[in-house]
């Protein structure tokens, strides 16, 4: 089993400056902070999608050093909104999900075969977390990955996702702005404010 | 037989209908009786100048004219790739991109086709290269332009998509493979297309003009279909190496998709 830290140094991007963050393997850390304060620019940071200062390391490996797409599959990055662009749901999965998976996420083999054009916004991003850790990630940066969801669904996709990420230890920064849930995932906690990170506190009394 | 003498006063009359047409869309209102008299103005001057230049480059037959006027025609066909895009790759790539490849293309099999297939004497006579290089740059300018404007206005319209599949870890070459070889295509089919219709639906305006002018239809064939042909390997190959490279230039050596290179939309 690979357990690597992801770790910012100096990472700046926009109103952002020198954010340092360092996320243990299987850790999750949330980000939270009001919308348009970057949160999901620096998530594209990380990702390296959108030129920024400072380097991110995931274990002994400098983003910087490692081709875009190869640091890019090993550092994923999940958005709040998927696209699609084949005809069939199937079509965008690298290797065909287990029946377990897609169960867990409310869905069946049939699934693979839908129309694009007919999956719902909910639907569309539990398959997006589905499609994205199929690709056999080593580090998730995930872009409020229940946002689309009801609470029942959300707190289920939720669950599944956590024992994901404790299984196969991938650090992982999960931009959430639900206080609850925070309490529920996070062992830390950063949010955003005045272009600084500043340390939240996990649990509400 | 030779080809029956035009005088002014005739092409006056043609003018006189063209001034017909303009009233025509005036009392429609169609709003475009301006832009109608001054393209046909257009004509008439770009034309007349253009048969001066080559009256004095056929008596002259010196290869550094023809050379010179060849540079000429490329760099009018990049400005006019360039003037044809809704967003330009900002920085002056998008005339470097489609004057290369059109310099590439066009030039290759112009030379190539006075070399080794017609074979005038000396090789760039200039009743043969200027002609030849004039239709095969026309239309490739048409397919390079056609193509890198499909390009990028299709990477904008689908930054999500292009973007969530490098999220995805996907090479960008894959992330955008869909976009390049719609843009290929849409800059090869009018070519397609013409050849299919040639002689069937239409009549292409160089036999046409070489019966006209008294040569046999049979020859007059001939030569079309090597036109045809030519130009036809010079937009394919064009219009795949200006994509090829537009679409690099649309990411960074990071594999960044970078539409900030890309100047905002004309209205």
């Amino acid at each position: 089993m690979l357990s690597e830290c992801l770790r910012l140094v100096g990472v700046a991007i926009g109103e952002l400056v020198d954010v340092g963050l360092t996320i243990e393997p299987g850790e999750i850390v949330c980000l939270s902070g009001a919308s348009g304060s970057g949160k999901s620019r620096l998530l594209r940071a990380v990702a390296d999608l959108e030129p920024h200062a400072g380097e991110v390391w995931l274990g002994g490996q400098a983003q910087s050093r490692t081709p875009g797409h190869v640091w890019r599959r090993r550092v994923m990055l999940v958005p709040a909104e998927s696209h699609w662009w084949a005809e069939t749901v199937g079509q965008h999965f690298a290797d065909e999900p287990a029946n377990a998976e897609l169960q867990a996420l409310g869905f069946t083999r049939d699934t693979l075969s839908w129309q694009v054009a007919r999956l719902s916004t909910g639907e569309k991003q539990r398959l997006g977390l589905l499609r994205a850790i199929g690709r056999e990630p080593r580090a998730l940066l995930l872009d409020e990955p229940t946002a689309n969801l009801d609470g029942e669904t959300g707190e289920r996709v939720e669950a599944w996702l956590t024992a994901r990420i404790r299984e196969h230890r991938w650090p992982t920064l999960w931009v959430a702005h639900d206080r609850r849930q925070i309490a529920r995932v996070a062992s830390r906690h950063w949010r955003i404010a005045s272009g600084r990170l500043e340390e939240g506190e996990v649990a509400w009394a | 037989m030779g080809v029956i003498e035009l005088s002014w006063w005739q092409l006056a009359l043609a003018a006189l209908m063209v001034v017909m047409l303009a009233g025509c869309t005036a009392a429609l209102r169609l709003g475009m009786s301006r832009s109608l008299l001054i393209a046909a103005l257009r004509t008439v001057i770009q034309l007349a100048l253009v048969g001066l230049v080559l009256e004095a480059l056929f008596a002259a037959e010196r290869l550094v004219w023809v050379v010179l006027m060849a540079l000429a025609m490329l760099l009018i066909a990049g400005r006019e790739v360039m003037a044809r895009q809704q967003r330009r790759l900002l920085g002056g790539w998008t005339f470097g991109i489609g004057t290369l490849s059109m310099f590439l293309s066009s030039f290759t099999v112009a030379v190539l086709t006075l070399t080794v297939v017609i074979g005038p004497e000396p090789w760039y006579r200039p009743q043969y290269a200027i002609p030849l290089l004039g239709m095969l740059l026309g239309n490739t300018m048409t397919g390079v332009a056609l193509a890198l404007d499909r390009l990028t206005d299709t990477a904008c319209r689908q930054r999500g998509v292009i973007e969530n599949r490098l999220m995805l870890g996907e090479p960008w070459q894959v992330a955008i493979g869909d976009i390049r070889r719609e843009a290929m295509r849409s800059g090869l089919m009018p070519m397609i297309n013409a050849m299919a219709a040639a002689g069937v639906v239409s009549l292409p305006g160089m036999m046409t003009g070489q019966i006209l002018a008294g040569t046999a239809p049979g020859l007059a064939v001939k030569y079309q279909i090597l036109i045809m042909f030519a130009i036809t390997l010079g937009t394919g190959f064009g219009t795949l190496a200006a994509v090829t490279v537009g679409s690099r230039r649309l990411f960074d050596g990071r594999e960044r998709l970078r539409l900030d290179r890309l100047s905002a939309p004309r209205s």
